[in-house]
């Protein structure tokens, strides 16, 4: 029984703990297709890049040796920065690679995404970047588990990285809902060129976009391998994989629904641990793609939908 | 004294040549309106003005200041606001969200708040629906919205295309009568209508399109007495 | 010129695609002999393996052109469907060679010898050769039952699902063969096995392995130029003209309505079939097939190949293939950024370029030959 009740917990707290992750990195997704009607691929690969230019950092400020402890404020310090990296490369990605096909074909898009997204993958993975092997992070946090839920550990490192998920998911629903630069990103979503008579100048608001979910896969990236020390190469599948669930979490949510992705996050955290543990942990992938599959066939809007009719 | 001044103008939507060497100057305080048949291209002169679009040729000055490859953004700052075709109301919104986006640019909060007073003298029914998601409104109400909201741009030129589309009777009288009103006010309009009787009745000057060129131009009250507008476009037999 | 008239509404079955008559069938026999008794004892080793993975990659960015130049929607799954079509078609001639033969040794005409086949004293063709056919076709009917299953939910949404989708595919098929049992290689456990249950003992982690060799020349050749011809005739229906004309004007596709869909799916499931035996074809000339080494950037190898080429054009992308498989070679020395260049060269491509090199002409339609294809009716020309 308590066997029983010590794997269902540990199981939801890994669920909650990874899908808030998820829900970050589905944020960029959805955003971006919210305005520019389009599935960003190279998304995943900022993802990339805020993990290892973390690592990167953690590593140069010393923190690799096994018994130079990190300050609480090397966590941060590093978040921040990775955050403020991404979301430049975010932009430049937007300005050079999208902007000049604003109004091309779908398929064109696509096809750039694709290519940003091989490039970054490709490009990060050359010997004088980040080389063509996994690395190990460094622990920045100690690794004292906070309480135990029947036996589950509740371990600092699931703390912060959901709390700090969950801290930018609260400040993004702010940026969005409540401020003016919100109202101006949802009027683009809505309705681009009604926007820009307006007065709003759509092009920033699109590279805002991108910066800011840039920023978010960032700290993504970095809370994930805070989690899972374990950092493949960038062009590693394994990344793929970790983008696509973010994919199909915003897909879930209803891809354009700031809060739909959120909640898609969490849903398919939890649905690939659980299916982990209770069915089988080879097949953990298989789950988010065959729900993928079921939501295009039944609910193509997404469970919770976003009652936008297509312009013409 | 001549606020915007059309010349030549030519757009073209890829192989179609939508405006073929446009003139239309509009003198400030007027209403001036642009009739004609569905494609002859009204919006397409809207559109082209306001920066929707980039013409292929030809000049567009307002108060002497030429607006061509200029983003819409900063055509507004200019003065200009331009109420689009299907009223453009951001469904996802709220009605006070979307009067908060007219005003993107202002930054003189007091002055925002007293021409909201404005707006909701001319429109008590948006008032009453501030908190309410845009998309619920009545067409009518959208209608109000949309004006409202590019009053509150606080334009010296204010572009409407097609205020009257899909309307009730009653409520065309009613929107027709605030246009007249904004008008008083000192806001010079130029005017988009398939409904040519009642644009004809408001405005000072009017222009007859045909297939992307001005067929004939004159004072709207002369325009209306023609025999050839009223066969073609006023119903008369 | 295109006609999308109503009475498009059901479109032409899959079959009609395969050609009426013996000619193409003819064309394809003799230049698979061709390449097999002339080009590979006058070329060498180095370059018939070279002509053998020009035609694996004219198969593959041929099948995929169908996808994503004729419909406009956008595959990232031909790694997949090639995993998926090569176990298949391994599984069935590594068993079933046990199973007919008792050994993993089926006999082999001179066309599937290997090397350099004049003057080999063997028969044309046995009874192994058949087997590896056979296989090779349920290799590639495995795929497109795959290529149905993926393609039905997605091709009714917009181009980039069905994107997201064939790249998810592509991983779980690598996921779910990676945990597959190991491959048997005791005779008489095999003999003992149902077929059901040998079909899970596809090698797992270490690939399927020790597969008979019969990939030669003649056989890629052979399927290289069938897939041409189905392409082509795909391409020539009033479906495929139609499609070319409206690909990226989402409205005039709506009109269209259900039918799109049905042919997408269509043009999906024999895309899927062609990879399917381009994996056959590698899984029996390399002897083994590996899951692992079928990841996404297999695909985006055909992806580059078809953009390059021309979103829809058949000569196009097999230049591209022709080109690509080339290239590598000569730029060996710097392997570290061949991923790179292709990156960049589809961003640029993209911005410079959109419709590729040809577009959806085919190569004969373009530069000095022009005039004369013009006076034959070519398709496609305008559109934009």
């Amino acid at each position: 029984m308590n066997a029983a009740l010590q794997t269902f917990f540990e199981t939801l707290i890994n669920g909650l703990a990874v899908g808030s992750l998820y829900a970050l990195v589905a944020l960029g997704y959805t955003m971006v297709y919210g305005i520019l009607k389009f599935i960003n691929f190279a998304h995943s690969d900022i993802v990339v890049l805020g993990a290892w230019i973390a690592f990167v950092l953690a590593r140069s400020l010393g923190y690799a040796t096994p018994d130079a402890a990190a300050p609480w404020y090397a966590g941060l310090l590093i978040l921040l920065v990775a955050m403020t990296a991404c979301g430049a490369i975010g932009y430049a990605v937007e300005r050079l690679a999208y902007k000049p096909l604003r109004g091309a074909p779908r398929l064109n898009v696509l096809i750039t995404a694709i290519g940003v997204s091989l490039f970054l993958q490709n490009t990060g993975q050359l010997s004088f970047l980040f080389g063509a092997s996994p690395q190990r992070m460094p622990s920045l946090l100690p690794d004292t588990p906070l309480l135990t839920v029947f036996g589950a550990r509740v371990s600092l490192v699931d703390v912060v990285g959901a709390g700090t998920a969950v801290l930018l998911m609260v400040g993004l629903e702010y940026l969005i809902f409540h401020t003016k630069l919100g109202r101006a990103m949802r009027a683009v979503s809505y309705n681009t060129s009604v926007a820009s008579l307006m007065g709003v100048n759509v092009n920033a608001v699109i590279s805002f976009t991108f910066v800011v979910g840039s920023a978010l896969a960032a700290a993504a990236g970095f809370l994930y391998s805070m989690k899972y020390v374990g950092i493949k190469q960038p062009a590693d599948a394994g990344w793929v994989m970790l983008g696509l669930k973010a994919f199909v979490a915003a897909v879930v949510g209803g891809i354009g629904n700031i809060r739909g992705a959120m909640i898609g996050g969490v849903m398919i955290g939890l649905l690939e641990f659980f299916g982990a543990a209770y069915v089988s942990t080879q097949y953990r992938d298989v789950y988010v793609f065959a729900l993928l599959i079921l939501v295009l066939l039944f609910r193509p809007a997404g469970l919770f939908g976003r009652a936008t009719v297509e312009k013409v | 004294m001549t606020m915007l001044l059309l010349e030549d103008l030519n757009v073209h939507y890829g192989a179609i040549h939508a405006l073929r060497g446009v003139s239309v100057s509009v003198e400030q305080g007027r209403v001036v309106t642009l009739i004609g048949a569905n494609g002859a291209g009204k919006s397409t002169i809207l559109r082209a003005v306001s920066g929707m679009i980039r013409p292929s040729g030809g000049r567009i000055m307002f108060e002497g200041k030429s607006l061509s490859g200029q983003p819409p953004h900063q055509i507004l700052r200019l003065g200009l606001a331009h109420v689009p075709e299907g009223r453009g109301i951001f469904a996802n919104l709220t009605v006070d969200e979307n009067l908060e986006l007219g005003a993107y640019q202002r930054s003189d909060p007091e002055g925002v708040r007293r021409d909201r007073e404005k707006v909701y003298e001319l429109f008590p029914r948006v008032k009453e629906r501030l908190k309410q998601a845009a998309g619920t409104l009545s067409g009518g109400e959208q209608q109000m919205l949309a004006i409202g909201r590019a009053l509150l741009a606080r334009p010296r030129l204010l572009l409407l295309d097609e205020p009257s589309l899909g309307l009730a009777p009653q409520l065309v009288q009613t929107i027709f009568r605030i246009i007249r009103e904004i008008n008083a006010q000192g806001t010079t309009i130029l005017l988009v209508e398939q409904n040519a009787n009642m644009a004809l009745a408001v405005a000072h000057h009017a222009y007859v399109l045909e297939v992307g060129a001005i067929r004939m131009h004159g004072p709207a009250a002369d325009l209306a007495k023609s025999d050839e507008v009223r066969k073609a476009y006023l119903g008369h037999g | 010129m295109t006609r999308v008239a109503p009475q498009l509404d059901d479109g032409p079955a899959a079959w009609r695609f395969v050609p009426r008559n013996l000619a193409p069938l003819g064309a394809a026999l003799g230049l698979a002999l061709l390449m097999h008794f002339v080009f590979q004892p006058a070329a060498g080793s180095f370059a018939s393996k070279l002509a053998l993975d020009i035609a694996v990659n004219i198969i593959l960015a041929v099948s995929l052109t169908m996808v994503n130049g004729f419909t406009g929607q956008f595959s990232m799954g031909t790694a997949g469907f090639m995993a998926v079509g090569g176990y298949a078609a391994a599984a069935v001639t590594y068993y079933g060679s046990f199973r007919l033969y008792g050994s993993p040794n089926p006999p082999a005409g001179i066309l599937s010898a290997f090397g350099d086949p004049t003057g080999l004293p063997l028969p044309w063709l046995q009874s192994g050769d058949l087997m590896f056919v056979a296989a090779c076709l349920f290799g590639g009917l495995v795929a497109a039952g795959a290529g149905y299953i993926v393609g039905l939910p997605s091709l009714r949404l917009r181009g980039d699902y069905l994107a997201i989708v064939t790249l998810g595919f592509g991983e779980i098929v690598r996921v779910v063969l990676q945990t597959s049992e190991r491959r048997l290689s005791n005779a008489e456990q095999i003999a003992g096995t149902p077929w059901p249950k040998l079909l899970t003992h596809l090698g797992g982690s270490l690939g399927f392995t020790s597969i008979p060799y019969f990939t030669t020349l003649f056989w890629v050749w052979l399927a290289a130029v069938l897939t041409l011809v189905v392409a082509y005739r795909m391409k020539r229906s009033s479906y495929g003209r139609a499609f070319l004309s409206i690909r990226e004007d989402e409205v005039a596709a709506e009109a269209m309505g259900v039918c799109t869909t049905k042919f997408k799916v269509r043009a999906f499931v024999i895309s899927s079939f062609f990879a399917g035996v381009a994996g056959a074809l590698i899984a029996h000339q390399v002897q083994s097939i590996n899951a692992g080494e079928l990841g996404f950037q297999r695909s985006f190898d055909v992806i580059i190949m078809v953009v390059l080429g021309g979103m829809g054009s058949i000569s196009g992308a097999v230049l591209a293939a022709g080109v690509l498989t080339v290239l590598p070679e000569l730029l060996r020395f710097m392997a570290d950024y061949r991923m790179v260049v292709y990156a960049l060269a589809l961003i640029v491509m993209m911005i410079v370029r959109p419709q590729g090199l040809f577009g959806v002409r085919e190569v004969w339609e373009v530069g000095p030959f022009r005039r004369r294809a013009a006076g034959s009716g070519a398709p496609g020309g305008g559109a934009t």
